[in-house]
């Protein structure tokens, strides 16, 4: 997205340009669709084994059952002509059925897209906040013993695998304290409404989010602590400390906003590792989101499945490129499309 | 001195209590142990994978068995060593030839939506829902021509040949008795009725989130009064077993059937105070590791060949270091909990020696080339669970010292039965299967020359034939008499242990771990596989 994308002085108008690349952006995100969709599909295809097999694995079958599933799932047809009806079917937003779940695929991912997304939406904006006043505290103390404390703390939170961290959490503060709940997304069978069932999903989430935050958190930190380092150098810098502005405003308002560039660039990144790579934190802490869905997709042959997941997964990590592209013409005046 | 006690923990407190109480309870008889069983509460369990339906009679699926018959009947249940006892049929009645078996039913039964139980469900679900979809059925019911209804609680069932195997397959689990009114004239596969059931069981599901949890609720008109004793069962779909274990340790679920966590973790927690471990109630799913050589294999189809890969290979090795000691070493077809059949009296048997296995490899011809190895097999484990996998590379290692040189191959669950069954490509291949209730159920099909049938899992992967073998299970298949049944499966593992297409590993024993407040959850055969209609909570 960075080649995109210039930094020029002058007036910042809605222009043609910028129709012309929201329209050029609109048309690579359909293409890169296209290509994910038609990728998965034959990828999905070439491995051997369908969804029959491996249904007759666990579900002892005679030849004529396998056969007559096969045919209830068009699996006997040719891929060819089985990948044009699928791609026939998404235009009108038919994602097919889901034999594995015995139903429609958008149903199964409209019950599961919630967990990844409240996964997703929590870790980003913890690990970014956190890690961001990490950074900047750091800078602040560059050199001195807090920024050394804080960087071995990162280093640690860096190059620990968050499944690590996940089994540390589970084995002090379940199996030892019983504080928290390990598995599922809200305590089953109690229905719990508005403000308690909000803080009944809250509690089930604090492991699993922690999990998932701790690496971000070390690398916001490090990115922000050398990008306010950088920008504490300029010359805007000492003029607002020539204003007599007090030292908090220049950092926080002054040097931060100029420093947020390389860290909101990050969160796209993380968004988009998150929305698929979630999988471990959601198998550990028996969380049916979409990125344990995609993998049980994957092993269960459960084509209409996978491709849905890997479909949303996709709409919606371009969905926040192009955010996060904007975001940047906020955050920097400077920035104008080409 | 400070008291010691005030620093004990729960678990260590509760143990000193079972302690003090252990010894003047032990002089007691036991009838008077027997606690008396408290209804109300909630057991919260675990499972894995995520069922696709919620009806055992439409996918035989491990999941799916556990579940299903917590809300559906059956005709029969079984009592430990396997006894009949009536359950939706009241008593039954077997013609002197074998060919009709009339059931009474119980009176007063209703299904879940109020609409009453009658013989016109029993027929509807043997004929159009067993004998077509269920995956063993049709050959269990093979010989099940029609089912009569002379009135509401009569059904006759009437047989083209005898069928013992028939007769251990009326369980809740194995064939759980479908609404008709719900079921006829629909498309079976597709009925809603698959993810919302409606049966006769102890219970009633009361929520269910496909792929995460289901939950369910006493059934109140239940025919058995004052079953079940539960209020709620609650059971998570969870796929790491170490989540599992960490689970039933923090006391966030009550127990874990099924073997649904690895052996060590199982022995870990049996050791701790608060668990125990129960392992009666398998009888009905006996299952087992063994190895399948491809007779199609220009080595393997060398009798001499098999017999040294057995003679190499320690079986009680792989059942103590594998298995955890949660099994015994495979000596014959049959699993050594089918008690009225196994045996071992004349049966060949292997003992490890490699020395034997080197000698019996020259004698075939296949001496060892410059480099030590003779030849080479691909060995393909199985991929669920953890078993296979690891005993793999003990196979490996043990094959390349009398000069086989063995590739292991693992492959995800699809592949896994694509090269085996479909494609035919594996030579060794090591995997955990059920052996059924029945030799006709569960075994036969590994050995039946007619069940060679490729791109169907689980059938004769060796593709053994041998005709007296054939002629020995199809007798068994009909034979009434159980004297003459346990000569013919007698004569039947002396015969294949001796051909040996497939080398018995380990009889796996099925284990359950619950916390200590659980009670009666294995009550007969069928175990965790029942109803739980007389587990309660000592809470």
């Amino acid at each position: 997205m960075s080649e995109t994308l210039t930094t020029k002085r002058g007036p910042k108008a809605p222009s043609r340009a910028a129709v012309r690349y929201v329209l050029r952006r609109l048309g690579q995100a359909v293409l890169v669709m296209l290509l994910v969709v038609i990728g998965s599909f034959v990828l999905v295809k070439m491995s051997p084994g369908d969804f029959v097999d491996t249904l007759a694995g666990t579900s002892e079958m005679t030849a004529d059952q396998m056969a007559s599933l096969r045919a209830r799932y068009g699996l006997d047809q040719p891929v060819p002509v089985q990948l044009l009806y699928y791609m026939a079917r998404l235009v009108t937003l038919d994602f097919g059925f889901s034999p594995a779940n015995n139903a429609p695929v958008i149903d199964v991912i409209a019950k599961r897209w919630p967990v990844t997304a409240i996964l997703v939406i929590a870790s980003v904006s913890i690990s970014m906040v956190v890690g961001t006043l990490l950074g900047v505290m750091a800078a602040r103390n560059a050199g001195k013993p807090v920024d050394l404390g804080l960087s071995v703390l990162m280093l640690v939170f860096y190059a620990t695998p968050s499944f690590i961290i996940a089994v540390l959490m589970i084995l002090i503060f379940s199996v030892k304290m019983n504080v928290l709940p390990i598995a599922g997304f809200a305590s089953i069978g109690m229905g719990y409404t508005g403000w308690d069932y909000f803080k009944d999903v809250a509690w089930h989430l604090v492991m699993p989010v922690s999990a998932l935050c701790t690496f971000y958190i070390a690398i916001y930190g490090r990115i922000g602590r050398a990008a306010m380092l950088e920008v504490m150098k300029l010359d805007f810098i000492r003029t607002a400390r020539g204003k007599g502005l007090r030292e908090r405003r220049v950092i926080y308002v002054h040097a931060l906003r100029n420093a947020l560039l390389p860290l909101v660039t990050m969160a796209g990144l993380q968004v988009s590792a998150l929305v698929g790579g979630a999988v471990l934190i959601e198998t550990i802490f028996g969380l049916n989101g979409m990125g344990r869905t995609a993998f049980d997709a994957v092993f269960q042959r459960d084509t209409n499945l996978l491709l849905g997941v890997v479909f949303i997964s996709s709409l919606c990590v371009v969905v926040v490129n192009f955010g996060i592209d904007l975001l940047y013409m906020l955050l920097d005046p400077r920035v104008e499309v080409k | 001195m400070k008291a010691p006690s005030f620093t004990l923990g729960r678990r260590a407190f509760i143990a000193s209590l079972a302690a003090s109480t252990a010894l003047p309870m032990a002089s007691l008889p036991s009838r008077l142990l027997a606690q008396e069983a408290k209804a109300g509460g909630m057991l919260r369990t675990v499972a894995w994978p995520a069922p696709t339906v919620l009806n055992s009679a439409i996918s035989t699926a491990g999941t799916e068995s556990f579940i299903a018959p917590k809300m559906f009947d059956g005709l029969l249940a079984y009592d430990t060593g396997l006894v009949p006892r009536g359950q939706l049929a009241e008593s039954w009645d077997i013609a002197e030839d074998g060919l009709t078996v009339t059931f009474k039913l119980r009176d007063g039964v209703k299904w879940h939506d109020g609409t009453a139980f009658t013989a016109k469900d029993v027929a509807f679900t043997f004929m159009e829902v067993l004998k077509v979809i269920h995956g063993r059925g049709k050959a269990t019911f093979a010989a099940l021509e029609a089912v009569d209804t002379p009135d509401d609680l009569t059904a006759v069932f009437r047989l083209t040949t005898p069928s013992p195997a028939m007769m251990r397959a009326l369980d809740s689990r194995e064939s759980p008795i479908l609404p008709a009114h719900i079921y006829e004239g629909t498309d079976i596969q597709a009925n809603p009725a698959n993810t919302a059931p409606i049966g006769t069981g102890p219970f009633k599901m009361a929520e269910y989130e496909v792929g995460s949890y289901i939950v369910l609720v006493k059934n109140p008109d239940y025919w058995d009064a004052g079953l079940p004793l539960l209020d709620r069962i609650i059971i998570q779909f969870v796929a790491d077993a170490a989540t599992r274990a960490s689970m039933l340790e923090a006391g966030q679920i009550d127990g874990v059937f099924l073997n649904m966590l690895p052996a060590p973790e199982i022995l870990r927690l049996d050791a701790l105070p608060d668990f125990e471990r129960d392992t009666k109630g398998y009888e009905a799913m006996p299952s087992a590791q063994q190895l399948d050589f491809n007779l199609d294999n220009e080595y393997l189809a060398d009798i001499r060949v098999r017999h040294a890969i057995a003679h190499a290979i320690d079986t009680d090795w792989i059942t103590q270091n594998i298995w955890y000691g949660l099994g015994a070493p495979g000596k014959s077809p049959l699993h050594v909990d089918q008690k009225e059949y196994y045996t071992t009296d004349g049966v060949p048997s292997y003992d490890y020696d490699l020395e034997k296995a080197k000698a019996l490899l020259d004698e075939a011809g296949f001496a060892p080339a410059a480099n030590g190895m003779r030849f080479s097999l691909m060995l393909d484990p199985s991929p669920w669970g953890t078993e296979s996998i690891g005993a793999a590379p003990y196979i490996k290692e043990q094959l390349r010292q009398i000069g086989i040189d063995v590739t292991i191959r693992t492959q995800d669950f699809a592949v896994f039965t694509t090269t085996v069954w479909t494609e035919r490509k594996g030579d060794l291949v090591l995997y955990t299967v059920n052996l059924g209730v029945d030799p006709v159920i569960g075994t036969q099909r590994f050995y039946w020359s007619k069940s060679y049938n490729p791109g169907v899992a689980f059938s004769n992967g060796a593709h053994y034939v041998n005709p007296q073998v054939d002629a020995l299970l199809e007798a068994a298949q009909v034979e009434l008499d159980p004297a003459k049944r346990k000569a013919q499966y007698a004569e039947f593992q002396q015969i294949v242990m001796a051909d040996l297409p497939v080398l018995p590993i380990t009889n796996i024993f099925g284990a359950n771990i619950v916390n200590v407040k659980v009670k009666d959850t294995t009550i007969d055969a069928l175990g965790a596989l029942g109803g739980f209609s007389r587990a309660w909570i000592d809470a």
